[in-house]
């Protein structure tokens, strides 16, 4: 109780009138006038810290687990390291993977978006390569009987066919990336993880730690319904079948 | 230059790793080791209470084809739970201890559990099912003898995704103040330098690693022989612990 009294960066000192405050000083489990007080100059730019954060991991991600599984779809033989390499690195806590690369990176964002992005890779590369291969063979035959390029195959028949598989992972990646950015804040100082953790070393303030808690789980719950959404328009042909 | 001191610093970690520690009561074991165990205890816990809340839900689920809506959605939404928050949320409702986080654990560790055995059971094949029915199995046998060996491998799936979500969030615990993991020592570099902070990280990564390949090698003793898919068991589908299209 003390502890947060004595304020912090972000708690602002409980002085003024004995009645301010009340909510605060009682601890409670959600104080409103406190989250709209510390909307703009604390919530807002940790949450949008945190979309860019996510933003950034999985584009980068995506890229390369898309290059990956084009190069296993071609050749099967890279399938094996891949899957390895990747697994490994999807194994490794996320505290554990932040530091190993601090030596290196020092704590800046390059380090925290590197872990971010090396847990995306499994499930990514993964969800792409099954999704190209389940591609019925008929439908590849009739590509080529139609005189499409093996290209042109990938790129207007196997890739569209693919993309539910492959959105599936973008779901469970932004997801995944979304949660682990909190504990990225250790790292980096950046994100919605920054307000839980000064809730904690502020004699765990409550409030601070539901509505950031509360932002985190909800960000993740909008990308993942913004990608149900982009698959729906992507793969219009999926919904004829329900 | 620096990769130079990027070596070093690596260097420095693994000989931090074997240096012996000052932890109370037991002098004989390194620090870093000990925490090690710690965090193995505290983790197996976790992934015991889970594996026996959540792996008859989902067997029993899966069994009567039911619920697939709960089973299915809250893998879903269980994702989205940042397990920092989780933690943070647990010490202020609960306050600091063991418990609170053993609880948060349990609520990240359940889900998968559950959501896997009903894939798992549910899938299972109706014709295999109706012939066991067929030669007078009760529904206990059914499920004992038919379902549980066919349903091993997308099981394992679901307890080998909890253990790994325990390991990492047991060493988070030590961001909220929980002291007894390895997080403690990640947590305080003003005391253990850079290069215990990365030898208790080495430590966290084997852990995590050795975890994965135990119950690896659990699945692969348990599975029916005839399931086995010979040519294809290697390192990577041993490692690859989900199968998940959400």
């Amino acid at each position: 109780m003390t502890g947060f009294a004595a304020g912090g960066p972000v708690i602002p000192n409980f002085g003024g009138g004995a009645s301010s405050y009340a909510c605060e000083r009682a601890n409670r489990l959600f104080c409103g006038g406190w989250v709209s007080r510390n909307w703009s100059p604390v919530l807002w730019p940790a949450l949008r810290q945190h979309i860019v954060l996510t933003l950034i991991a999985i584009s980068i991600g995506f890229v390369l687990s898309m290059i990956l599984a084009l190069i296993a779809y071609r050749r099967g033989w890279v399938e094996r390291p891949v899957l390895i390499v990747t697994s490994i690195l999807y194994t490794i806590p996320s505290l554990a993977l932040f530091e190993l690369l601090e030596p290196t990176f020092g704590l800046t964002l390059t380090t925290a978006e590197i872990a971010l992005v090396s847990y995306t890779l499994l499930i990514l590369f993964r969800n792409t390569l099954t999704g190209l291969r389940e591609v019925p063979a008929e439908v590849k035959d009739a590509a080529r009987g139609m005189g499409m390029s093996p290209r042109q195959s990938l790129l207007r028949v196997e890739l569209p066919l693919a993309a539910p598989a492959i959105i599936a992972g973008l779901r469970i990646a932004a997801v995944t990336v979304i949660s682990l950015g909190t504990v990225a804040s250790f790292i980096d100082d950046q994100g919605l993880g920054v307000p839980i953790l000064t809730a904690i070393s502020n004699g765990v303030f409550k409030t601070e730690i539901v509505v950031a808690g509360a932002m985190a789980v909800g960000l993740a719950l909008i990308a993942d319904g913004l990608l149900v959404i982009l698959q729906r328009v992507l793969t219009p042909w999926t919904r004829a079948h329900r | 230059m620096t990769s130079l001191l990027a070596t070093s610093t690596f260097v420095q970690a693994f000989q931090f790793i074997g240096r012996d520690g000052q932890v109370p009561g037991v002098p004989h074991l390194p620090t870093l080791i000990h925490l090690t165990l710690e965090t193995l205890k505290i983790a197996a816990i976790g992934v015991g209470i889970s594996v026996l809340i959540g792996l008859p839900i989902g067997l029993w689920l899966g069994h009567l084809h039911k619920g697939s809506f709960i089973a299915i959605n809250l893998g879903n939404v269980w994702r989205s739970l940042p397990s920092l928050a989780l933690l943070a949320f647990g010490v202020a409702v609960l306050g600091l201890g063991l418990a609170n986080v053993e609880l948060a654990l349990i609520v990240l560790a359940v889900p998968p559990i559950i959501t896997n055995a009903y894939v798992a059971i549910d899938g299972v094949e109706g014709d295999a099912v109706d012939a066991a029915r067929g030669t007078g199995l009760t529904e206990w046998q059914i499920l004992r003898q038919v379902e549980l060996p066919l349903g091993i491998p997308l099981i394992f799936a679901g307890i080998r995704t909890a253990a790994l979500f325990v390991v990492s969030t047991t060493t988070i615990a030590a961001l909220t103040g929980y002291s007894g993991s390895l997080g403690d020592i990640i947590d305080n570099e003003t005391s253990y330098h850079l290069s215990g902070v990365l030898g208790a990280a080495i430590c966290i990564a084997a852990l995590a690693l050795v975890v994965e390949l135990l119950l690896a090698a659990l699945q692969r003793a348990l599975t029916p022989k005839g399931l086995k898919v010979t040519g294809r068991e290697d390192l990577a589908g041993t490692l690859t612990p989900v199968v998940e299209t959400a």
